[in-house]
Order: structure tokens, then sequence, then C-alpha cells
């Protein structure tokens, strides 16, 4: 009995041992060191982030090139999603955590614990836009409004024959089948703002309150944009919605949405002028150089794509361990700069508005 | 420490010997074995009932009848009725195509294929068992799916007027049945695996009596396999029942994760515990988290209680079978 008992002790102690590991190899000492990109200068250390997988690609690019400028900085960002990204913040676990949407509410209260007291402040940083994919053969210049989107979606327009769908689409002859409309099964910032478009200019077709959950009965899920895009190429007649990148990368059609203002097709440029109508709303309950941002779902431009996603990266306003600050605060000097956000149109995401990316460098600018 | 657990002495027909040292290590070391899994176990229980604890307090709608999941709005609104009607029923198709597959194909490698091929054929099914569950996933979900359509199809023409295989909608992806063809294939291994190894400890003596009183193989495996090795495939099918309710990624990436009940196993749709805390992790707030964790509970204590079913069910056949001769 004792011995087994001491082997029990045994097992606890390496167990306790190696969480210590995991905790401590976040905050190494970090100086500064030679070098600079993008108007940043180079700091060295190792700092850990967590959060939004919509970020993922966007991050991975921003730490190759980071860490290949400045020689002796580590940046581990693990895209285990947005919820546990602030939850990992919170918990102090993680230097920054990057979301899908801005914190709020009483996550801020418990944030303010790890940040000297003072809540933590939501820097707007990549941005993103919807298409909507389908896959119709001979229809390659599809257009859609906000309501015949919704109805779509909520399964009351359910063939390509559709009057409604005829009416916004003069010209085009769409084939008399079935629709099949994928949407996401999993959780997602994606489905949050989609349906917050929805909600927002089509009201009376959807009717559910908008949420990283799908909330309509009908069609199929699947699993991320990446399962949403598989689904959409391997099936004829479907339709999907999925993040910008996906239709690039994968070849798929997307469709031009019509807001009211006439059809915009969703690309950079398109979606940045749309994102450049997003207004800083800055939430009082957050750190005072808060960067929560509205977007304007119901934008009418005829040169601006209305269907958005803006992520944030959350940091402590003030009150930041002195072995991550200088790091962190280079890092995202670095990515809110305009090096950086160029970078971003290429892998399928959208740059900050100009305006915008020095109000962001201002924020990372007084980080203390 | 639970009462029943007596210490293990030495043989007690050893007149004044001294338990050894060696065998005393021995016998603690085992037991510290057993009780530390009892104790994993336990407080697996535990952890499951504390964390789901808010999510019990804050659901406005019935746990175990609600048809949505819902635990972040406000309110909160989620039950499990659809992750445990998706799971029993995915579970038990999987059954009912892998069993009497897994079963002949163990009778096929221990009674009638050449030594050569036996051998071959054994590694090929344990190989079957090492593949990871991420790529029958990806296979069922790209592969598969598009090759399923002309047997639900036929399904719906013929044997449509049962409702079970009645197809309304006219869409045969990201359904249940895809989803239980893929678990079948999943769970085939284990069962097999174990069936043969089972019909292999059947007694020479007790076959080859068959044979001599003029049995064909057929009857010799009737009369003297399967009541031999009964209690051996039970607990196979329960381990591979254990994988099938259990089964996550693979189910997550094929079903389409609809909160609703519906018998229409060909139409998309349907969802089970495990896919469903793999997709909705992620993304869940505090409630939705713990209201995970709840599911998982449930599930946790499904897989107990089937697995109590299986002990008890080898209990009760383990006197008639000689195993114990």
């Amino acid at each position: 009995m004792k011995l087994a008992r001491s082997s029990k002790f045994a097992v606890l102690a390496a167990t306790g041992a190696l969480a210590l590991v995991g905790c401590a190899s976040g905050d190494s000492g970090s100086t500064e060191a030679a070098g600079s990109i993008g108007g940043a200068d180079c700091a060295t250390g190792t700092i850990k982030a967590s959060g939004s997988s919509a970020q993922k690609n966007a991050m991975t690019e921003w730490i190759n090139a980071y860490q290949t400028a400045c020689e002796g900085a580590t940046i581990e960002y693990s895209p285990s999603g947005s919820s546990a990204g602030r939850s990992d913040f919170i918990n102090n676990q993680v230097a920054f955590s990057g979301s899908d949407k801005a914190m709020a509410g009483d996550e801020l209260t418990q944030a303010a614990a790890r940040c000297d007291a003072t809540p933590p402040i939501n820097i707007p940083m990549v941005g993103g836009a919807i298409a909507l994919t389908y896959n119709v053969e001979g229809v390659d210049n599809l257009v859609l409004t906000p309501d015949v989107t919704a109805k779509i979606f909520n399964n009351q327009i359910t063939n390509w024959n559709d009057p409604a769908l005829a009416a916004v689409n003069p010209g085009v002859s769409l084939p008399d089948a079935p629709i099949a409309q994928f949407h996401r099964s999993d959780g997602s910032g994606t489905t949050e703002n989609f349906t917050q478009w929805m909600s927002a200019t089509a009201p009376d077709a959807w009717p559910y309150q908008p949420g990283s959950d799908w909330t309509a009965r009908g069609g199929q899920g699947s699993k991320g944009s990446d399962g949403v895009a598989a689904s959409v190429k391997s099936t004829p007649n479907s339709i999907g919605y999925v993040e910008l990148s996906f239709v690039e990368t994968q070849g798929l059609n997307a469709a031009s949405v019509d807001n009211g203002g006439g059809p915009v097709a969703p690309n950079a440029q398109t979606a940045t002028a749309g994102l450049a109508s997003a207004k800083v709303t800055p939430n009082a309950d957050a750190g005072a150089g808060d960067l929560t941002m509205e977007i304007d779902y119901t934008l009418q431009d005829p040169a601006a794509y209305p269907v958005l996603l803006l992520t944030y990266e959350i940091v402590c306003e003030s009150g930041n361990d002195a072995d991550t600050l200088p790091l962190t605060q280079s890092f995202l000097t670095y990515t809110s700069s305009t090096d950086a956000q160029a970078m971003l149109s290429e892998i399928g995401y959208v740059p900050l508005p100009s305006e915008l990316e020095t109000q962001v460098a201002e924020a990372v600018n007084s980080l203390s | 420490m639970s009462p029943d657990l007596k210490p293990l002495d030495a043989p007690s027909g050893v007149q004044g010997s001294k338990v050894r040292l060696g065998d005393r290590i021995f016998s603690n070391l085992t037991r510290g074995a057993g009780i530390f899994v009892l104790l994993i176990m336990a407080s697996i229980g535990a952890f499951l009932v504390w964390k789901a604890v808010p999510a019990f307090q804050n659901n406005t709608g019935d746990f175990f009848t609600t048809q949505q999941w819902f635990p972040d709005a406000d309110p909160p609104i989620f039950g499990i009725a659809a992750l445990a009607f998706g799971t029993a029923i995915s579970s038990v198709i999987a059954m009912l195509i892998a069993v009497p597959i897994a079963i002949g194909t163990a009778l096929f490698i221990a009674f009638f294929s050449s030594r050569k091929a036996s051998t071959s054929l054994g590694f090929v099914i344990d190989v079957l068992a090492a593949v990871p569950s991420i790529i029958y996933g990806l296979w069922g979900l790209q592969v598969l799916m598009n090759h399923m359509d002309g047997i639900t199809k036929w399904l719906n023409d013929y044997l449509g007027f049962i409702p079970l295989f009645n197809n309304e909608i006219g869409i045969y992806t990201k359904s249940i049945f895809i989803a239980s063809v893929v678990l079948a294939i999943m769970i085939l291994p284990t069962i097999s695996a174990l069936s043969r190894e089972v019909f292999l400890q059947v007694p020479r003596d007790h076959r080859e009596a068959s044979l001599a009183l003029g049995a064909t193989r057929w009857e010799m495996i009737r009369m003297a396999v399967l009541p031999f090795s009964r209690p051996g495939i039970i607990s196979a099918t329960m381990l591979g029942l254990g994988r099938a309710l259990g089964e996550t990624i693979a189910v997550a990436l094929i079903l389409s994760a609809a909160f609703e009940i519906n018998w229409h196993i060909t139409e998309p749709g349907g969802n089970t515990f495990a896919a469903n805390i793999a997709l909705k992790w992620n993304e869940a707030g505090p409630i939705g988290l713990s209201a995970l964790i709840a599911s998982g509970l449930i599930l946790f204590i499904i897989t107990l209680v089937v697995n109590m079913i299986a002990r008890a069910i080898i209990a009760k056949h383990k006197e008639f079978s000689g195993a114990n001769s």
C-alpha cells in the first residue's frame, strides 16, 4: 500500500511540475533587440496568444514575417476559437487573444483582474468579407438581395427557378432544381456576422436572433468554412456562405450582393470600402482607448460590399506583464502597419481602411 | 477504501511460510492500479457533475425533451433529446450492419480460410482498426457520400413506406444513415478481431467431438463454437458499441447537425453527443460550455449503463458456456 501511495504522489508531482512549466513558458524575459519590421522596433522573448480561428491564416503569415525579421522573438498563436481565446485571456494564460467579436459585459469585468484592475480594450485587426458561394452550372454572375438570401437560408425559397430569384437576376437562366443550402454546423463568428447582416437588412425574412450557432431549420450543416466550401464545390445546385479567402483558394463562384444600391461583387477593394463605413463605438465598460466597431450592414454604396466580418485583438490597456509588453506591443504595431495589412488581401482577408489603421496604431502605442 | 477489496494472501496451502516481499509489493502495485482507475472514473464523474451544474440552473427548457441548443442565448434554452436520439439510432444501425459482417469475417478467418489467407486477412482487419477516425470521416464525407445516393434512393423508392427509409425532401447527403455506415466500418475491426480470438479459444475437443458425431462445419459452429463464444461475442459487440457511441470527429464531419428528432434517417440532419461537443466547443460561452459538459455527463452515464448491461449478460451466460471448465 505504502508503495502504491508514494507512486501516486510521484504522478501528482509530475503532473504538477508539467503544469507549472506550461504556465511559465509564456513569460520568459524579453528585451529590445536590433532590427525593425513595418515601422515596429523588434522585441525579443516569447508570447502566447489564442482565439479566433478566422484569424489563423493572417496570424500565421504575420508571425512568420515577424519572426524572420526579428531574431529571438517567438509568438505562438493557437486558433482554439474566439470564446476559448477570451477565456484564456481572462485566466491570464495568453498575452492577447483574437476574437471574432469585441469583448463586452461580464467578461470585461472578469478580465480586469489580470490587467491591473483596468478593463482590457478591443483593437480591430483583421477584416474579412463573407461571400455567398454557389455552384450552379452555367451561372457565374448571380445576384442576391438580403431578402432573397434570407429566404433561401430560411427555406422559404427552395428552388433555383423561384420568381424572386429570377426577379433579381434578369437574363440569367436558372435551372429548375432544388437549392441545396449549406451552413456551418459548428459555432462560428462567420455565422454570427452573416446572420447579423440578414437580421439587419431583412428582418421579416430572417426573424431569428443573430448568433454564432445556426438557428434556422432545414438545409445542411458542414464543419468549418473549408467544410462548407467543399460541400458547395461537390454538390450541384448548392449555395453556402464562407469567408472570401475560401472562394479564391477553392476556385468557387461568389454572388454579388445588392443591398439596395446595386450589385457589389466581393473582393478586397469593395470590402475595404465597406469597412470604411464601420464606426468606432467605444464600449464604456472597456478600457479608455477601446475600439469596438459597429459595422453598417445596411450600407447601400455601389462600390462597397456589405457582408463583412471584423475581428479583434483583446489586450490589456495597462497592467501588461513587463515580460510580455515589449513583444506584444511591437508585434501588434507591426500587424497594424500598412505593410502587414497589405499582406492580408493576398490571402483573402480585407485590409483595414487607412483611417482606422492609424487609430489602431495609436491604441497599440498607448499600451502599458 | 471499498470494504470488499480483500488483501491478496499467499496460497493457504503453504504452511507457516511468510508472505514474500516481492509478492507483497506486486499485489499492492496491482491493487494500487485498480484503485487508481476507480479514482480516475470517480473524479471524471465528479468533474462533469460540478461543471454541469450552471447549465442545469440556467436552462429554461427541459433538459431531456427540448429539441434546441441555444445555451448562450438569453434566456438559455437547450436539451439533449435530439442528441440522445441521434446517438442511439446511429449506433444501433451501425451495430446492425457491423455485427453480422464482423462475426462472419471472424468465423471465416478462424475456421474456413487457409492458414496463409487467415494470417493476412487478420492483419488487414487489425490495420483497419488503426486508421485514425478523422480519415474515416474525410473518406465518408468526400468519397462514400457521393456513392450512397443509389442505395438511399432505392430504399426510398421500394421501402419508403417504412418511415425510417422515407425521404421527403429529395436530398440524400449528410444523413444519419451515411454516418452509421461509416461507424459500422469503424467498429467492424474491433468486433471482428475480438470475436476471432474468442473463436480460437473454443476447445479443440468440442469441435472435433461434434465433427466426429457427423456434424457439418456449419453445425459444428452452431452447436460447439457459438454457444461457447457467446459471452466473448457480447463483450466484443459492447466494445464496438462503446466506440460507436463515443465516436466524435468522423460523425461531426459527416452529419448536418440538426437539433430535431427526425426518423427519416436518409435525410440530412441528426446529431450525436460527442459530435455536438466537438462542433460547439470552440465558440461556446460560459453556459454553452457547461451545457456541453452536461451532455457529456449523459453520454458518460449511458456508456456506463451499456457496459453494466453487457457485464450482466456475460455473467448470466458464463456458467453455461464451458468457459470455466
